[in-house]
């Protein structure tokens, strides 16, 4: 398949077409929404998509639930913080280690993550309600461990059986005194995608963690980068080069994090958030209770790595980290440019489609098209309208029945912590220079014109995608990877990259073009038809020649 | 610096944590015994995370696509009940995908609300949203009940409660062959075809998860146990159900409802296990054991024998599920290695003195722990070491702290190759296993050897 190349050109109209003809009129009324043809480009206004709406049961997501994206991914990568999931074995089990998020546990050595704990609910626990085993087993492993924090992480029939998971953990913090103890009411049933559970965990975050330190802390240029979460390292990517900047990150959420990070986030004077979709409501927060100012980046390629940095610079104004950040650019860029005179021959105007979670399918664009490769088709897993459309449509989202039941808390400037760090003035100057703050234009206005944008891609589609457009890359999850890989397209993950990765910064960028070069490039494709397959005919001879 | 360093040599008691867990749920037990039957699409009656995990696990572990579906509990259906989602999965499943069969599994939280199956299995064909000719197929697996071995043996009695007796015996065995890998699947096979006995082996994961690359991907492979099949299973001669734990409730039901009589034995593993599974064969069957089995059989004596002296007196520590244990206990113990300590996540008594009973009159003591966790086991070792660990991928964290050689072997194996591909039940099986421990106590043996007691031959 990845030989014969479709060269009729399909138009944009006719695939959406393709995708909704076998579906159910109710299913496909559904899904014709979110599909979108993009016409972002040079035209105006985008047309809408409906995003962050329910799955239709029965068509295979690639989405999972609240709790994953609590325990799973915001509170996974908390090492020294004990992380209990009280429910059946199973929540605790897939979530134990499967996440990429590397941690240097430093001086302290405190590192929980390899451990899975659980209060293993049993039908009596069901029957009778769990929260004295809960309080037991917070007891046991806080007896066990003596850990800083201790965080309790509710499973579907928790929020069934009514189990009071926050009294206990509060009972408990204060019968410790020295132990936080709090809790996430992230059944899996709430929302309807991880982005809730992302939610939920930074609340939580917020609410019990953030502002505990009083501590004052060093540096001089104060950064927290939220939502990055150490896949394969890229934070250790992105903090060697804010170290070479003379950049103090005091705090990154939640990649390769620490009690400590958390409660001290509030001494920083810039919040720089990546991940847009699992945490720009964080920032939001930050800014009204401290006076912290942020603005999107994204380290993902060398250019959106320059770009980003580039623009730390600006908001600082110092001109001393303007020049070290020039210098530092200058210094990682020739090897940068040196892996793409190797690879881009080899990649340039290959094609690439990406569906994964709610920022990468949309900052990977950037690395591909660096590698001169076009994406056709792309969209999130579990996004929202605002990442697609960019933030000007957060005030026409409605809250529907799903989203009500994830708590908005109400924040208020802190009496004594809030300091704005830019004077109104200041502010003022900098976005009469083009600076923009809370900005993110969403994926779409980087993407072609008749490129279709697809939300909560599902495996028939994907199929179909791949049948009509033969990408040359096809980007997802581990669940996706392998029914793509039948077809002969290679596929890459973009959630674990694969087992490979650091892919942020430049060092990052370097790994990548490698990686899809050896992956477009590779001839293990072409080994899925034997010789008798591609010449079937028989030439019967009874000697040998 | 050890990676699980926070686990102390002193054993504190625990009652309500379970730490480093050695199981999992019942649903994904269910949906990989659904995968092999033909044609099916096992559901997820639950939040769709549950799903999403399960595939993902049964991803990581075969590298092959694993097709499932969910209800997609939402807050709503958590209240009202998850009939209307499950009504329109049907739909949409048998609309989109055109499975011949779904196999649904609830889970904690449709159990939880006490949603029925078959009251909406009712519902969804009086409302025509079951086509002609196919098959619904459910199973209760509450995830707060036993583990994972528990819900493929569930899914696998549902599978059996197909049955359709006609009164007519045929001449057919139905081998119910356990949680093994799809290449243990195809041994069965192969083995029972070399003994002449014409076998119903369900559930038949082979060639559903480990399928070839062809260039074009089949939502259902060509492998997988048929309807056909299993409705005829009630017609069998008997029963040979491989594993208390997996197989029996299912061989007991076609026993009790379908007059199909049972011989419930350990899963085939190591010499003894499979001279059981071979004798029965050819006894039920009525045939005699063809030399080329007595073969197989010799070349396995003969590499036990050959290599006895590097097996001898080895401690080993394992841990999975207690099929699977028990007969990996049994051939360990025949060949004078040392399973000195044993545990599996699934509760049950009778595991612990099964084990026991395999290890008494030994020159050493077991211990041995079901409903345990590898945390207990990891402290156990620190207390006092062992030769070699086997169990699932978990265990290289140990491995790695503890400096011991680890055999890959059970559920999940995420960081390996090859179990999809090479069995380890049956007598080549076993030569499999003999070759991985060999390798590894070996290549150990060599790294740790003096300069001057460094061998050539071994």
């Amino acid at each position: 398949m990845a030989k014969t190349k479709k060269l009729v050109q399909l138009k944009p109209t006719d695939i959406k077409e393709e995708l909704l003809a076998k579906y159910p009129p109710k299913v496909a009324r559904k899904r014709a929404k979110q599909i979108m043809i993009n016409e972002a480009t040079g035209s105006g206004t985008a047309p809408e998509i409906m995003a962050n709406v329910r799955t239709i049961p029965g068509i295979i997501t690639m989405r999972g639930c609240t709790y994953a994206g609590c325990k799973g991914v915001i509170m996974g990568p908390t090492r020294d913080i004990v992380n209990i999931t009280h429910g059946p074995i199973g929540c605790g089990f897939y979530s134990w280690l499967t996440r990429r998020n590397q941690t240097d546990p430093g001086p302290d050595g405190d590192n929980y993550m390899p451990y899975c704990f659980s209060t293993d609910m049993q039908d009596q626990d069901i029957i009778f309600g769990g929260e004295k085993k809960l309080a037991a087993a917070i007891q046991e492993a806080y007896d066990l461990l003596h850990p800083k924090g201790i965080c309790v992480f509710a499973t579907c029939p928790v929020g069934l059986i009514g189990d009071d998971i926050h009294a206990v953990s509060k009972k408990m913090k204060e019968k410790f005194g020295d132990c936080n103890v709090f809790a996430f009411s992230c059944e899996g049933y709430k929302g309807v995608s991880q982005s809730a559970g992302h939610h939920i965990a930074n609340n939580q975050v917020f609410t019990h963690l953030v502002g505990e330190s009083d501590k004052e802390e060093e540096g001089e240029f104060k950064v927290n980068l939220l939502g990055e979460y150490n896949i394969g390292g890229d934070a250790f990517e992105i903090d060697r080069i804010f170290h070479k900047c003379g950049i103090t990150c005091l705090s990154t959420f939640s990649g390769n994090s620490s009690y400590d990070q958390f409660a001290r986030a509030h001494h920083a004077d810039l919040n720089l958030v990546m991940c847009h979709r699992s945490i720009n409501y964080v920032a939001d927060m930050m800014e009204t209770k401290y006076g912290i100012p942020w603005f999107k980046v994204n380290f993902i390629s060398a250019n959106s790595t320059a770009k980003s940095l580039r623009k730390i610079g600006q908001y600082f104004g110092d001109p001393a980290l303007i020049d070290r950040i020039e210098a530092v650019i200058a210094e990682e860029m020739p090897a940068v440019e040196a892996a793409l005179a190797e690879h881009k021959p080899r990649t340039e105007g290959k094609t690439a489609m990406l569906f994964v979670g709610g920022s990468r399918a949309h900052h990977y664009q950037d690395l591909f098209g660096e590698l001169g490769m076009k994406t056709l088709s792309a969209g999130y897993e579990f996004a929202h309208r605002d990442d697609y459309e960019g933030r000007q449509v957060i005030p026409d989202l409605v809250p529907d029945a799903d989203s009500r039941n994830i708590e908005e808390i109400e924040v208020t400037a802190d009496p004594k912590l809030y300091s704005p760090r830019k004077t109104e003035a200041e502010i003022k100057a900098l976005e009469d220079s083009g600076f923009e703050f809370k900005d993110y234009e969403g994926m779409n206005t980087q993407m072609d014109e008749g490129s279709i944008v697809i939300d909560d891609l599902n495996q028939y589609e994907a199929e179909k995608l791949v049948e009509l457009y033969k990408p040359d890359i096809f980007c997802a999850g581990i669940k996706e990877k392998y029914s793509i890989q039948k077809c002969g397209v290679p596929m890459k993950q973009l959630h674990s990259y694969d087992y490979g990765g650091p892919y942020a910064g430049f060092k990052g960028a370097i790994n990548f073009y490698a990686e899809i070069d050896r992956l477009v490039n590779s001839k293990v494709w072409s080994y899925t038809k034997s010789p008798w397959q591609k010449s079937p005919e028989l030439i019967g001879t009874f000697v040998w020649e | 610096m050890a990676l699980l360093r926070h686990t102390p040599v002193e054993v504190m008691e625990r009652k309500a944590l379970t730490i480093n867990p050695a199981k999992t749920c019942q649903p994904i037990g269910a949906m990989y015994a659904a995968l092999g039957i033909h044609g099916c699409l096992p559901h997820s009656h639950g939040s769709q995370g549950c799903c999403a995990y399960h595939r993902s696990a049964l991803t990581r572990h075969y590298k092959e696509p694993v097709s499932a579906s969910t209800s997609s509990f939402t807050e709503g259906a958590s209240v009202f009940g998850g009939h209307a989602n499950l009504l329109q999965a049907i739909n949409n499943i048998f609309t989109v995908y055109d499975p011949e069969v779904i196999a649904v599994h609830t889970t904690c939280l449709s159990e939880t609300i006490g949603d029925d199956l078959n009251q909406i299995f009712d519902k969804a064909r009086k409302e025509g949203k079951v086509p002609e000719g196919k098959t619904l197929l459910g199973a209760a697996t509450p995830s707060y009940v036993g583990s994972h071995v528990t819900g493929f043996s569930n899914m696998v009695k549902s599978m059996a409660m197909l049955a359709e007796p006609t009164g007519k015996k045929t001449h057919k065995v139905n081998v119910i062959p356990g949680w093994v890998e799809p290449s243990d699947m195809a041994e069965i096979k192969r083995l029972a075809a070399l003994v002449g006995v014409d076998i119903t082996l369900f559930p038949d994961t082979s060639g559903v998860l480990n399928a070839p690359l062809t260039g074009e991907y089949k939502m259902f492979p060509d492998g997988g146990v048929t309807i056909k099949e299993l409705k005829a299973c009630g017609d069998a001669m008997g029963t040979l159900a491989l594993g208390e734990w997996c197989s029996a409730d299912a061989a007991r039901w076609l026993d009790a409802k379908c007059k199909v009589p049972c011989t419930v034995l350990d899963m085939p593993f190591g010499l003894a296990a499979t001279d059981r599974f071979i004798d029965v064969l050819r006894t039920v069957a009525g045939v005699p054991v063809p030399d080329a089995v007595d073969y197989e059989r010799g070349q396995l004596v003969d590499m036990i024998s050959d290599m006895h002296q590097y097996f001898y007196g080895k401690r080993v520590a394992l841990w999975g599920d207690p099929d699977q244990l028990i007969s990996m206990c049994e051939f360990l113990v025949s060949l004078d290695m040392q399973p000195v300590y044993v545990v599996t996540g699934t509760p049950g008594k009778s595991f612990e003195r099964r084990i026991k009973d395999i290890c008494k009159d030994q020159p050493f003591e077991v211990k041995v722990k079901a409903k345990g966790d590898m945390f207990l086991m990891h402290q156990w070792i620190k207390n006092e070491p062992v030769d070699l660990l086997i169990g699932n991928t978990y265990g290289k964290y140990i491995a790695r702290d503890e400096d011991i050689p680890l055999l890959r072997w059970g559920f999940p194996i995420l960081d390996r190759q090859g179990h999809q591909y090479f069995p380890t039940v049956g007598y080549k099986g076993g030569l499999r296993l003999l070759e991985k421990m060999l390798d590894l106590l070996l290549d150990r043996k060599d790294r740790d050897s003096s300069e001057q007691a460094f061998e050539l031959v071994l």
